[in-house]
């Protein structure tokens, strides 16, 4: 079980247009661990962890060829529903972003447009929702106010609670402590210790500190390539590649 | 050489009078209105039908008239131009198409009230005569709602483009459809521009007199349907005023079509905070 890998990516390829984003890349995701993607900025890594819940389908000029199997199955074969996807596959946004609607629907928009009408249904989600991001007892007063009073690391939890409450396997973040003070980001990256034991979390990071701290696994990623890709301890203690090398000691990036 | 704090004094002294003569105009139209139509103005003024043609009595047939076109118009094109907004925004690529629909919409705007009237009459009163009941309170009224279409397209255009891509993201990335995402990300965010739209469609429409000179009657009958004649406050205005039958009625009835955009924007705007209350910052 622990060793099952729940994403599997092969060859894959990503135009924006002309311009070649991603380069040939396969790489192997373990089921309930936390896997880093690090790299300088413009290398890719968005792009390749948009690419698992095929968010980029949503832009403009997108070409993908390759494929990318989840629970053994290509996310991009002609059958498969992507709004299905997308819920099984959870994301969560660089800038801490709730909906412009109160704390409670904000948690309940996911299980709604998923058909939950029933009242304690909802209820029950946002509750286990809220206290599996710790942000139960901050917010359980006032939960019919406005999400956009709250702190941004509070903010940043709602969207994390918010893409766990409808239920996903995987969830991905998007250098999710990136707008975030240290404190708030600490608190996410303990988060991310508890959920990696009831998810598959993959995580862009541009500090590597953080990807050193709450990675089981970590992929180095330049102009589009994976350059290299094993054990978080093993890849920052003797990395292989010189250029991972470089990376991780400052020397550029 | 005038010294540079002198100019900035001067022009200060211009832009402050500049400013200040759009409050003045303002009031000095919205003051000698008041004045004049004041006398007129009451109760049975509101409520009564005239007699001793138009100039005793009351004006009703015409506010209902009035409202009734505006109803119409707001019906009609609403649902469209809203529609075509979102078309616009969430299911075309930004391209020659959109700009294409944008420049029509603009090209409409420009294109003078009477024209619409004149198209009004050939459309509605006369081709399709058999639904519109000919020069009815119903071709008015779709008169007018082609000539408020751009004005409601842009205004929503404008507030559904600037909902932020990344919330839309955000909604996608929870599973959610287009139409779900549309329904409950971008109209609730966009709501306050559409109203604004609807607005300043609402206010021409109820303020136009010539789209709709070819088609209102001069009778004052209070409208049974909508597919029969009626008048309205500006027809009205115009026939009283050209035909010199009497000023004080002409000013009374020009107060209350003020009043009524007055109230129609007022409670509009009110609406509009009740809905979009305590959610935004």
């Amino acid at each position: 079980m622990d060793k099952e890998n729940k994403i599997e990516v092969r060859n894959l390829n990503l135009w924006y247009g002309d311009k070649q984003a991603l380069k040939n890349n396969s790489i192997k995701i373990r089921k309930n661990h936390v896997t880093a993607i690090i790299g300088p900025s413009g290398c890719g890594k968005s792009t390749f962890i948009r690419c698992l819940n095929r968010m980029n389908d949503l832009v403009e000029g997108v070409k993908i060829t390759g494929e990318v199997s989840i629970n053994n199955k290509n996310i991009y074969d002609k059958d498969v529903d992507v709004v299905s996807l997308r819920r099984r596959v959870g994301m969560v946004f660089q800038k801490p972003n709730p909906f412009p609607m109160t704390i409670f629907d904000n948690v309940a928009y996911g299980p709604r447009i998923h058909g939950i009408k029933d009242k304690k249904k909802l209820q029950e989600i946002v509750e286990k929702s809220l206290k599996d991001t710790t942000l139960w007892n901050e917010v359980s007063d006032r939960l019919d106010k406005s999400a956009l009073d709250l702190s941004g690391g509070q903010m940043q939890r709602l969207c994390i609670a918010r893409t766990i409450a409808v239920k996903p396997d995987v969830l991905l973040f998007d250098e999710p402590c990136s707008a975030l003070d240290p404190v708030a980001t600490g608190k996410i990256e303990d988060l991310i210790q508890e959920l990696k034991k009831e998810y598959t979390i993959v995580i862009v990071t541009h500090n590597m500190q953080q990807a050193a701290r709450v990675s089981d696994y970590t992929g180095y990623f330049l102009l589009g390539e994976l350059i290299e890709f094993g054990k978080t301890k093993q890849l920052f203690e003797n990395p292989k590649e010189k250029s991972t090398e470089d990376y991780i000691t400052g020397r550029f990036g | 050489m005038i010294h540079p704090n002198t100019s900035d004094k001067i022009a200060k002294i211009w832009l402050w009078l500049s400013a200040l003569s759009i409050i003045l105009v303002l009031l000095s139209i919205l003051g000698y209105v008041f004045i004049m139509g004041a006398g007129s103005l009451s109760v049975s003024f509101i409520l009564d039908m005239p007699t001793n043609n138009w100039r005793e009595g009351g004006i009703l047939p015409a506010i209902i008239g009035s409202l009734l076109v505006v109803i119409i118009a707001l019906s009609f094109a609403t649902p469209i131009g809203v529609g075509a907004a979102i078309y616009l925004t969430e299911f075309t690529k930004e391209g020659r198409l959109t700009k294409t629909v944008r420049i029509a919409a603009d090209s409409l705007n420009a294109i003078p009230s009477i024209v619409f009237g004149l198209f009004g009459l050939a459309f509605f009163v006369f081709y399709l005569k058999d639904y519109t009941g000919g020069p009815s309170l119903l071709s008015a009224g779709l008169t007018l709602g082609f000539m408020i279409l751009p004005t409601i397209i842009r205004t929503s255009d404008v507030a559904m483009r600037t909902v932020s891509f990344s919330e839309k993201m955000e909604s996608y990335g929870l599973g959610a459809t287009k139409l779900q995402t549309i329904k409950n990300i971008v109209l609730p965010e966009a709501f306050p521009g559409i109203i604004t739209g609807i607005i300043l469609g609402m206010g021409r429409a109820i303020g136009e007199t010539a789209p709709i000179i070819f088609m209102v009657s001069l009778n004052p009958v209070i409208p049974k349907t909508i597919f029969g004649s009626g008048n309205t406050l500006t027809t009205q205005l115009y026939y009283l005023a050209m035909e010199g039958i009497s000023m004080d009625v002409a000013f009374g009835t020009a107060l209350t079509l003020i009043t009524i955009i007055l109230i129609l924007n007022y409670s509009a705007r009110k609406m509009n905070n009740y809905f979009s209350r305590n959610l935004r910052r």
